[in-house]
């Protein structure tokens, strides 16, 4: 990256060390932070999405969208997050393949299961075999946001709807008698009300989120646990200009230092949060406030 | 999303109509130097990267790396996410059922042991091998103790801290570390293992393993595949 790096064996120093962190691979290392934020904050409105829906479904009163919402939670709750993650995404993978082969290809004469292969026409695979790199790159990305939406999605829904039932009856029981109707009762006064409730279970699938991120090297992503084994394993001076013994305590360190930062972060501002979501609620919480301010 | 999914899918459709050019993905693993590893740029390197774009380059394909974890890189394969592995892999039966491979671009070769000490119990000790490999599967018929890790640079790692007696995997990928490192050597007999390595295929794939078959083939035949073999210094030559 700077001049002075053509030839890193003279150099010695902080200025090795300068043309160390700046090499590609470790700028590789640092956008692989930005992937893991931008997952995130990709991810986490959506699986909020996926759990309001599915606590919405499992409240509802006509049975087979109660059975869906239910069936959901309880499913993906149940399976172990690795095995979800390394079977449904291929499943998945294959499952747009197929549709797409369907459509696209109606006169394929072939098995589409050849043994253990799996074999579409060439104009169903997903991305296209002779799309770029990159598009390669998104759509695994993707495939990732969407697995990581449904499995903390379930979750959500559940944390959700627990915090539907704690509402108090009786603001329900007010609204109704008001003359509301069942869809204005549920959005105005249940949905504003059921978040104060919601918040320590959401924002302790946050923290889970935030640290369950490296699982997405098993989906193909090149994620920071990934570079930072890769970067601080040993460097043998035969395949690098910038040789190294096992540094990977200190790239671990520097991952250590990026997730409790993270943690902090975030805890601080779901403490604001609930400052604010506590405003006026009958709750201690919202007693407390009202009479510190009185 | 699955809309979102569709829709982009959509895009890369209709923006890719217009080159028609066959890319062929080949899978690797980047993490066993010298055969393929990732350099200081970041780019896949080594003696498969270079080997690969010269079978491409004979062959007439254009060829897109792709790097995948050791672990999962035969179902990656076999469910169509890049067309051959070039990844070091060594042509056993087992493996052979799975899939397909190309004749061998290096002769069987040897496998060694590295430990701290030249007294090391081969047959009884802790031995450490990359998991999936022909070296782990040799360990466990042989009754010594098998310790598995997912990349190679771990199992080397694992001999450093005591974890393991020593580490059974291909010589050429332990002489470099070797020499580099004062306290480890390669001890004991070497083991004769495998059926050299090839490029792994689909097995429904027969015409893209055909074309790489005779790519390799000429360079047999006119001996760059062998100054290759030299110059990276990964086994014998043919």
């Amino acid at each position: 990256m700077f001049s002075y790096c053509t030839d890193p064996q003279t150099l010695s120093g902080l200025t090795w060390l300068s043309c160390y962190l700046t090499t590609g691979k470790h700028m590789q290392f640092y956008i692989s932070f930005g992937v893991v934020l931008l997952l995130l904050a990709i991810t986490a409105p959506t699986a909020l999405l996926f759990g309001f829906g599915g606590a919405a479904a499992a409240r509802s009163r006509i049975w087979p969208v109660t059975w869906l919402g239910k069936g959901y939670i309880a499913i993906v709750r149940g399976v172990p997050d690795i095995a979800f993650f390394l079977f449904f995404v291929i499943a998945l993978d294959q499952g747009f393949e197929w549709m797409r082969h369907q459509v696209l290809c109606p006169d394929w004469d072939q098995p589409i299961r050849q043994g253990n292969d799996f074999v579409v026409c060439s104009a169903a695979k997903l991305p296209l075999g002779n799309a770029p790199q990159w598009i390669h790159e998104i759509y695994g990305f993707m495939l990732a946001v969407l697995t990581f939406a449904i499995v903390f999605g379930a979750f959500a829904a559940n944390v959700l709807y627990g915090a539907m039932r704690a509402v108090p009856h009786a603001q329900l029981e007010t609204a109704e008698a008001y003359g509301m109707t069942r869809r204005q009762i549920f959005w105005r006064i249940l949905v504003p009300q059921m978040w104060v409730y919601a918040l320590p279970g959401l924002g302790n699938l946050w923290m889970v989120l935030i640290k369950a991120t490296p699982l997405l090297f098993l989906l193909g992503v090149e994620d920071i646990v990934y570079w930072a084994r890769e970067l601080g394993g040993t460097a043998n001076p035969r395949f690098t200009d910038y040789p190294h013994g096992d540094w990977r305590m200190w790239y671990f360190l520097a991952l250590l230092v990026f997730y409790l930062g993270f943690t902090r972060i975030s805890e601080v501002f779901i403490e604001r949060l609930m400052q604010k979501l506590t405003h006026g609620q009958a709750t201690t919480g919202g007693d407390a406030q009202r009479k510190a301010a009185a | 999303m699955r809309k979102i999914i569709l829709s982009t899918a959509a895009l890369a459709f209709s923006a890719n109509l217009a080159m028609a050019q066959d890319v062929v993905r080949l899978g690797t693993e980047g993490a066993y130097p010298p055969w393929n590893f990732i350099n200081d740029a970041g780019q896949v390197d080594g003696f498969e990267r270079e080997l690969g774009d010269e079978l491409c380059a004979r062959a007439q394909l254009t060829c897109e790396w792709v790097t995948n974890d050791w672990d999962s890189i035969i179902p990656n394969l076999v469910s169509g996410n890049y067309d051959a592995i070039i990844a070091g892999m060594s042509i056993t039966d087992e493996r052979d059922q799975v899939i397909d491979f190309t004749q061998n671009y290096t002769p069987p070769d040897p496998s060694a042991y590295l430990a701290m000490s030249e007294d090391v119990d081969l047959s009884g000790g802790v031995i450490a091998a990359q998991s999936g490999t022909i070296q782990a599967a040799y360990i466990a018929e042989q009754g010594a103790t098998l310790v598995e890790f997912a990349t190679p640079e771990e199992t080397i790692a694992a001999v450093r801290n005591g974890e393991a007696d020593a580490v059974l995997a291909d010589k050429s990928f332990l002489t470099p570390v070797a020499e580099e490192d004062a306290d480890l050597m390669i001890v004991g007999p070497d083991v004769a293992l495998g059926g050299g390595v090839g490029m792994g295929i689909r097995e429904s794939d027969t015409d893209l393993r055909d074309t790489f078959d005779a790519a390799i083939q000429s360079m047999k035949d006119d001996g760059s595949l062998n100054e290759m073999i030299t110059k990276w210094d990964v086994s014998s030559t043919f």
